[in-house]
């Protein structure tokens, strides 16, 4: 058979579908939850007219600018990955799927890309009432791309609202069933959560650093941890809510999914045991060394202490995910989503006895937690995405039908070269962040780098866009 | 039925509209990183990225639009022409990545050797992005081979003298459009050298329009019809006759320093024409001459659904559009900024 370094091109195309979509939702993931931090930090400043919130907007939109090319560029590479990988798959889901994406494109993406310039580097052009409208709407897109991408995703996972064609096409029957499909609310609002989540962690964690370099006279910096922690504290339970909603959603519609996440090899006739840790083994189908908890598995999926199961052993192996990738992001994720409940907790406890910025443990805990989110982030997409197989489309389309009819030369290639290229380039636009980030907020700080670029005729030099109300 | 017919070609025309007005945006945009390397010095290079930094993201999203309205509208051919065209369009997608992040990154390069480095992968990948569509263009009009539901050749098919031709021709014409942008939206030096260089791509660029339009109509029997069959030769007489008289003006703008946005316009239009041109060969067809719009066509309720969108959306986004480039109208001065 065709083979590129012993891969066949199926493995080939998953591995760079993957790896480029875990690439680019890391960006926007981040700039969803910025847009929105800083709509914020702009509309408390022209409430409160507090420099300090003016100061951290324009740190921030800075880091922001940034972190919106890499997932400009690197969404541009997924829109058209359909059609070069999955070409199979966009012909027959096309009719469904097409429709909605194209519908991103019209409500997000144009609204996102023609505001994006009016919000960073208007202010001082259209005055500070259409500067925050602009900014508004860019935050507004960003949450709008990501509600039509992932029902466009959730009906992958519970296709719903199509009838099947002569052709082997899905054909739309009824769109609201197919946009509001059954998995599409909780995946929305639990990812959502997380993009605000790891960008707390990650304001956090600047907060915490610049802290520890004795920067606590900068209110700035005071500002930004203080709302980080609160966000913290109050976004991280909620998620570990939403995230058990989805698990029971996925247990009525992908029960084989939920089994490789919770390692249930076996059937259980008398209570359910929760498998904390263990090393799954699919060919001899067994958790080996499991450190289990007995019967709290039945309460955890909504049934009683002596409830019983149908485990993986009921499942023909042709039908199953593979159950390590799956058990293993899946507890990544949950486990950095219980460390985020515990430092939102010590926050409010610093807090209470008023040594929130002077607790130089915790600022040393934030500061490693500063990509937790991100991390837990794309360990939920492995476990979403692995625990599909070996389907594309639920039950329906399997992903070795999915493929596009190319050779593993083509596909091996064109990996290889984004493998490079994504590391380089993006590797770069990281290190460019982080250098932006370990620069304190300082007053008066410019809307860009001394180096920045320089604007259109109209903005008058050397006017720093500070309060100018008088607009 | 009738009504689905009609809104498969109106799906034809709105499509064939945004891949125009991805050309008018982002032509002009990538034109100024093929441009690049003719104005070696740092100020004039900021000035030139400074005219459409504001902007730029936007114009790319016309470019999504058309790849996803294809994907929505026709997804049989969006299914057939990926694959068949896999090289140049990976190409093209890793360009402008390079591309896209050198706008950010070029300010944040803080040394020479990196700031040199973005400037090179501004320059290479806008180029590369070009060369890449105007491959993709002439492997669509060459042919491609279908087999069942499904591209039928092999990767290396899109290759050939007649596409590395329009890949050309295409890189010439976004530099001439970008030249025109810069004759229009700056001034002094940079604007003087970007008229002189519009002059000498103006010659390049009428050259390959009229080499791009002599040999399309032999590769396919169903071209030559169009164009050369008696009385449909009548019809599709006035894009030629047009073609001529555009570059006529064109001629006369860019050496009569009359009006700075004149020339501009007049290279628009005569990719305008170039463009009906095309559709002229390619109608009814997707993918010349094995699948037609209706083949390809997705069913009536996804287009429908679609349509009553995007006639409501498209007036709006072109709206805020406008607004944006009228935000950041006028010259844009050398030197000027916030420092
Ligand atoms: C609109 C659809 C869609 C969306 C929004 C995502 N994916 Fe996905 N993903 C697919 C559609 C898809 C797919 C086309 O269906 C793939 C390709 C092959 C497959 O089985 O599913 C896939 C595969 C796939 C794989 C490989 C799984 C395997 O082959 O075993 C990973 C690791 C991810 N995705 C990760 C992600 C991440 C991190 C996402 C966050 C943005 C994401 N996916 C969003
Ligand atoms: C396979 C799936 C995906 C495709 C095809 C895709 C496509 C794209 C494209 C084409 C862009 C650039 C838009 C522009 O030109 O402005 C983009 C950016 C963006 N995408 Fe994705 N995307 C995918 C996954 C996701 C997911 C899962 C989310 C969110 C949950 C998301 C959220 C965004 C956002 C918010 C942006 C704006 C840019 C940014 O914030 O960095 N995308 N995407
Ligand atoms: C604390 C407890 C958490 C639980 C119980 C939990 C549970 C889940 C479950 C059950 C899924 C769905 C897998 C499926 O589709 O079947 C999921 C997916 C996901 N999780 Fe979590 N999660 C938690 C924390 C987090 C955190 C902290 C983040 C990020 C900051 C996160 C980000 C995601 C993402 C991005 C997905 C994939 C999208 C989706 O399908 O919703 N999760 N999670």
């Amino acid at each position: 058979m065709d083979t590129f370094l012993g891969l066949d091109a199926l493995v080939l195309a998953r591995i760079q579908f993957g790896f480029t979509v875990a690439f680019h939702f890391i960006f926007p993931a981040f700039t969803i939850g910025l847009a929105s931090y800083l709509a914020v930090l702009n509309g408390m400043f022209l409430w409160t007219k507090d420099e300090a919130y003016l100061r951290l907007f324009k740190f921030w939109v800075k880091i922001f600018a940034i972190s919106f090319a890499m997932g400009v560029v690197s969404g541009i590479v997924m829109s058209y990955q359909f059609g070069t990988n999955w070409s199979v798959f966009s012909d027959r889901a096309g009719p469904v799927i097409g429709p909605l994406m194209a519908y991103e494109v019209l409500t997000a993406f144009f609204l996102e890309a023609g505001f994006l310039g009016i919000m960073l580097f208007g202010r001082d052009k259209v005055g500070p009432g259409l500067h925050m409208t602009a900014t508004c709407l860019v935050a507004f897109g960003t949450a709008v791309s990501a509600t039509w991408i992932l029902s466009v995703n959730s009906w992958m996972h519970t296709p719903a609202g199509f009838v099947m064609g002569e052709n082997g096409q899905f054909l739309p029957d009824d769109w609201l069933a197919a946009i509001f499909n059954p998995s599409f609310p909780y995946r929305l609002a639990h990812t959502l959560t997380a993009a605000f989540l790891g960008t707390a962690f990650v304001v956090g964690g600047v907060g915490g650093w610049h802290l520890l370099r004795g920067r606590h006279d900068n209110r700035g910096v005071r500002t930004m941890f203080s709302m980080a922690m609160w966000m913290a504290a109050v976004v991280a339970p909620l998620q570990l809510v939403l995230g058990h909603e989805q698990g029971l959603n996925t247990y009525e519609y992908q029960p084989t999914k939920v089994l490789a996440m919770e390692g249930h090899f076996e059937s259980y006739d008398d209570g359910i045991p929760l498998i904390l840790f263990g090393i799954p083994d699919q060919e001899a189908g067994e958790m080996r060394y499991a450190v289990e908890i007995p019967r709290i598995g039945g309460p955890i999926l909504g049934k009683g202490l002596d409830a019983s199961m149908d485990g993986l052993d009921t499942v023909p192996r042709s039908e199953e995910p593979p159950v390590a990738i799956v058990f293993w992001s899946f507890r990544v994720m949950v486990g950095i989503g219980m460390v985020m409940i515990g430092v939102g907790l010590w926050s409010l406890w610093s807090r209470w006895r008023g040594r929130l910025y002077d607790d130089r443990w915790l600022h040393r805990v934030s500061v490693l937690m500063a990509p937790s989110g991100i991390v837990a982030i794309i360990a939920g997409w492995i476990t979403t995405e692995v625990g599909r197989q070996p389907y594309t489309v639920y039950g329906l389309m399997r992903t070795s039908e999915s493929m596009s009819p190319i050779g593993a030369q083509a596909v091996g290639t064109s990996l290889m070269a984004f493998i490079v290229i994504y590391f380089a380039v993006f590797g770069a636009g990281i290190i460019y962040l982080l250098k932006l980030m370990l620069k304190a907020p300082e007053k008066g700080e410019s809307e860009k780098d001394s180096d920045g670029p320089i604007r259109t005729a109209g903005i008058t030099p050397g006017t720093t866009p500070e309060v100018s109300p008088a607009e | 039925m009738e009504i689905s017919f009609d809104l498969t070609v109106a799906w034809a025309l709105l499509l064939a509209f945004a891949v125009y007005v991805y050309v008018v945006l982002d032509g002009f945009d990538l034109g100024i990183g093929i441009l690049y390397p003719a104005f070696p010095r740092k100020e004039d290079r900021d000035l030139m990225m400074n005219t459409v930094a504001p902007v730029w993201d936007g114009n790319e999203t016309w470019l999504v639009l058309g790849g996803g309205g294809l994907f929505a509208a026709f997804p049989l051919a969006y299914a057939i022409i990926m694959p068949a065209l896999y090289p140049p369009i990976i190409a093209m997608l890793l360009a402008l990545v390079f591309r896209g992040v050198a706008f950010e990154f070029r300010w944040r390069a803080g040394n020479r050797f990196s700031e040199k480095f973005w400037d090179w992968a501004f320059i290479g990948g806008s180029t590369v992005a070009a060369m890449a569509q105007g491959i993709a263009l002439g492997a669509l009009l060459q042919g491609i081979e279908v087999d069942g539901r499904a591209y039928g050749g092999g990767w290396w098919d899109w290759l050939t003298p007649f596409t590395l031709t329009c890949g050309l021709a295409v890189v010439f014409g976004y530099g001439l459009l970008g030249a025109c942008w810069l004759n229009w939206r700056t001034e002094g030096y940079v604007r003087k050298h970007s008229r002189n260089i519009a002059r000498i791509l103006g010659f390049v660029t009428v050259g390959f329009i009229g080499i791009v339009s002599l040999w399309t109509p032999f590769l396919e029997a169903a071209y030559f019809e169009r164009w050369y069959s008696w009385p449909q030769m009548l019809q599709v007489a006035p894009v030629p006759i047009l073609v001529v008289l555009f570059i006529l003006f064109l001629g006369k703008e860019l050496y009569n320093e009359s009006n700075d946005w004149m020339p501009f316009v007049l290279t628009l239009g005569l990719f305008l024409l170039c463009f009906i041109g095309l559709g002229v060969c390619m109608w009814p067809y997707v993918i010349p001459t094995s699948v037609t719009m209706y083949d390809a066509a997705s069913p009536f309720k996804s287009q429908l659904f679609m349509f009553v969108g995007a006639i409501i959306l498209v007036p709006i986004i072109l709206g805020y559009t406008a607004f944006a480039y009228y935000v950041f109208r006028g010259k844009i001065k050398p030197g000027e900024g916030y420092h």
